[in-house]
């Protein structure tokens, strides 16, 4: 069995997101990681190899140290990683982004491809599903548990108020949420494997099947027309009362002010 | 293409068990506007199996027109034959713009319909307006106008974005729940009803449904709730919760929480409030022993009036909050909850 997981390096948003005098992202002054749920995907990947010795490939599209995700996910018990990278794949939206990802993919032979259901970055959770219909295979979105099933993949699909047992035949995608499973550590002897890994890199000349014309900014149909900081209303009255008492009737106070109660 | 053929405004609605998802709803108040800046129409795409007289509801919210793909193909929501359905309809009828709801199911139907008719897609807008692109003249650069303006934050909502598709057709947006406002229904309003079915063939991208499983706890909705008493990790306990159920019910509210709640297994994730969880926008907005990350401001914020109670004074939660208590909440509440049901009580 052989099983691709796309992962995306990501800046960590969690310590706070740092600006650029221009007011562009300061990419270089935040930490990068391997997106949350990507890494959710790959260990469910990583089960599938235990449970059935299926050979876990991971691939990346971004800058070339976006290899470092490829590292870590080796690390932890991934056999094999592909970085996509080219210049004249910079800038590319969902659309452009999913068609070079499936450029990719159709170099190899796979029975499943697990990506996370979104990146912390961008939040979209569109590249998945997009990936899927590039290549003409079924997806499962918003994936709770997966299990094996002889030529079928049973899947937990999580939705607002319930949740669907959905089975599929492989080769097949799926979206994997951060709730799945808790990922493993990398261990020593994998990060020594990792150090000493060769990873695969593939320009523009080894996408199949991709046009031109659908890479990159210029091929990416949605365009941004502004970016900014959000402007937030800011901040009211902060007080520090001297005792729950005067908390407490501070708030009664103001609820009765604005005729809450 | 020649972008001229695509006319209207068209609104997936959305719909669970043969009941219309209230986003339908919302995305027809927001389509109408739209619809009014172009003078151009409403189409509902409705699509499921005995929905047919439903449209009539979809009319009262403002849909011109319902085209409704009725097959039993679509009794369950699943992406191959809505996807075939949708795409289907956007083919044949050529909409101008398409909104889907940003929900478990807008969000997987959305990207695959965007790939199969290669236009591009917006997720989760906040945002929509009819405007120029580029915003400004650029000279040696043709300006569009009429177009689609979609807003939408990112990187956790620290930064916001506006997006235009100027070359593809439809202009396709996801837009989240809770955001736009419906409008007052129009009772015996009707709309032109067309039904429409471009014939489903299974093959190995329909999956199989096993099984449905609807979550036992019936809780109402937090979105649709006037009060919302909203607990984070600084509760220190599932246990603590209790607190301010009993607020929230002395209110008349309910209990929402933050992620870190949900990532400590204290609370289910339909009662997340948040970027990844839920945009809500109640009369009051109660965050207690939330600390006020940007992803958790980001679905709260246009809450009428927020009030913060957090022991640290530094709490970014301050910096939106219309009240802010600094103190201890374990103190707070429980009398907060007395001295209100008091007070309710002599009324």
């Amino acid at each position: 069995m052989k099983v691709i997981v796309c992962v995306k390096q990501v800046p960590d948003t969690k310590g706070g997101v740092k600006f650029n005098p221009d007011g562009t992202l300061d990419r270089a002054a935040m930490l990068a990681i391997m997106n949350p749920d990507d890494k959710a995907g790959l260990e469910a990947a990583l089960r599938l190899k235990d449970q059935y010795d299926a050979e876990v490939t991971v691939l990346t599209m971004g800058l070339p140290k976006a290899a470092d995700v490829l590292r870590e996910a080796i690390a932890m018990g991934a056999d094999n990683g592909i970085l996509v990278t080219d210049r004249v794949l910079g800038g590319a939206d969902t659309w452009a982004t999913s068609t070079t990802i499936a450029g990719a993919i159709r170099n190899l032979d796979y029975d499943l491809i697990i990506t996370g259901r979104q990146a912390i970055d961008g939040d979209t959770a569109q590249v998945g599903p997009q990936i899927a219909e590039h290549l003409g295979i079924p997806v499962i979105s918003y994936a709770q548990d997966i299990k094996i099933d002889g030529d079928k993949v049973v899947v937990q699909r999580q939705y607002d108020d319930r949740y669907h047992v959905l089975e599929a035949k492989m080769p097949c995608l799926i979206t994997a949420l951060s709730e799945l499973n808790e990922p493993r550590y990398m261990t020593p002897g994998g990060i020594f494997e990792a150090c000493a890994a060769q990873i695969t890199t593939w320009g523009r000349a080894e996408l199949k099947d991709v046009e031109d014309s659908n890479l990159g900014l210029a091929g990416s149909p949605t365009k941004i027309a502004k970016a900014s900081d959000k402007v937030r209303k800011g901040a009211g009255e902060k007080v520090v009362p001297e005792s729950p008492e005067d908390a407490v009737s501070y708030i009664v106070d103001k609820l009765a002010e604005k005729h809450i109660i | 293409m020649s972008l001229e053929e695509y006319k209207g405004v068209y609104v997936f609605a959305q719909q669970v068990d043969n009941q219309i998802s209230g986003i339908s709803f919302e995305l027809l108040g927001k389509a109408k506007e739209l619809a009014g800046d172009l003078n151009e129409t409403v189409t509902a795409v409705l699509l499921g199996s005995g929905v047919k007289e439903l449209a009539d509801e979809l009319a009262e919210y403002g849909a011109d027109k319902v085209i409704v793909v009725d097959d039993p193909a679509l009794e369950v929501y699943r992406t191959e034959p809505y996807a075939h359905a949708l795409s289907s309809v956007i083919n044949k009828y050529k909409p101008d713009i398409m909104l889907v709801g940003a929900t478990a199911i807008g969000r997987d139907l959305g990207p695959t319909v965007s790939a199969r008719v290669a236009t591009g897609l917006t997720a989760d807008c906040t945002k929509l307006d009819i405007g120029d692109f580029p915003l400004n003249p650029i000279p040696g650069k043709e300006q569009k106008h009429n177009q689609l303006l979609m807003t939408r934050p990112a990187f956790g909502g620290n930064t916001i974005a506006t997006i235009a598709c100027p070359d593809n057709r439809p202009q396709m947006a996801t837009v989240r729940p809770g955001v736009m406002q419906k409008i007052e229904p129009i009772k015996g309003a009707k709309a032109v009803v067309e039904e429409f079915n471009p014939g489903f063939e299974p093959n190995d991208r329909y999956v199989t449904i096993r099984e449905v499983v609807k979550a036992v706890a019936n809780v109402a909705d937090i979105m649709d709730a006037k009060i919302l008493v909203s607990g984070g990790r600084g509760l220190g306990s599932p246990e603590n919760f209790k607190m301010l159920e009993d607020l929230a019910e002395v209110l008349g509210g309910q209990v929402s929480c933050s992620r870190a709640v949900v990532d400590a297994g204290w609370k289910p994730k339909d009662l997340q409030v948040g970027q990844t969880g839920k945009t809500v926008r109640p009369q009051v907005y109660f965050a207690i022993g939330i600390s006020g990350a940007i992803q958790h401001v980001a679905g709260m914020e246009e809450a009428d009036l927020i009030v913060a109670i957090n022991k640290d004074e530094d709490a970014p939660i301050f910096d939106v909050a219309d009240y802010g208590i600094v103190g201890d909440l374990n103190k707070i509440v429980p009398q907060l909850t007395e001295k209100l049901k008091a007070a309710i009580a002599a009324k």
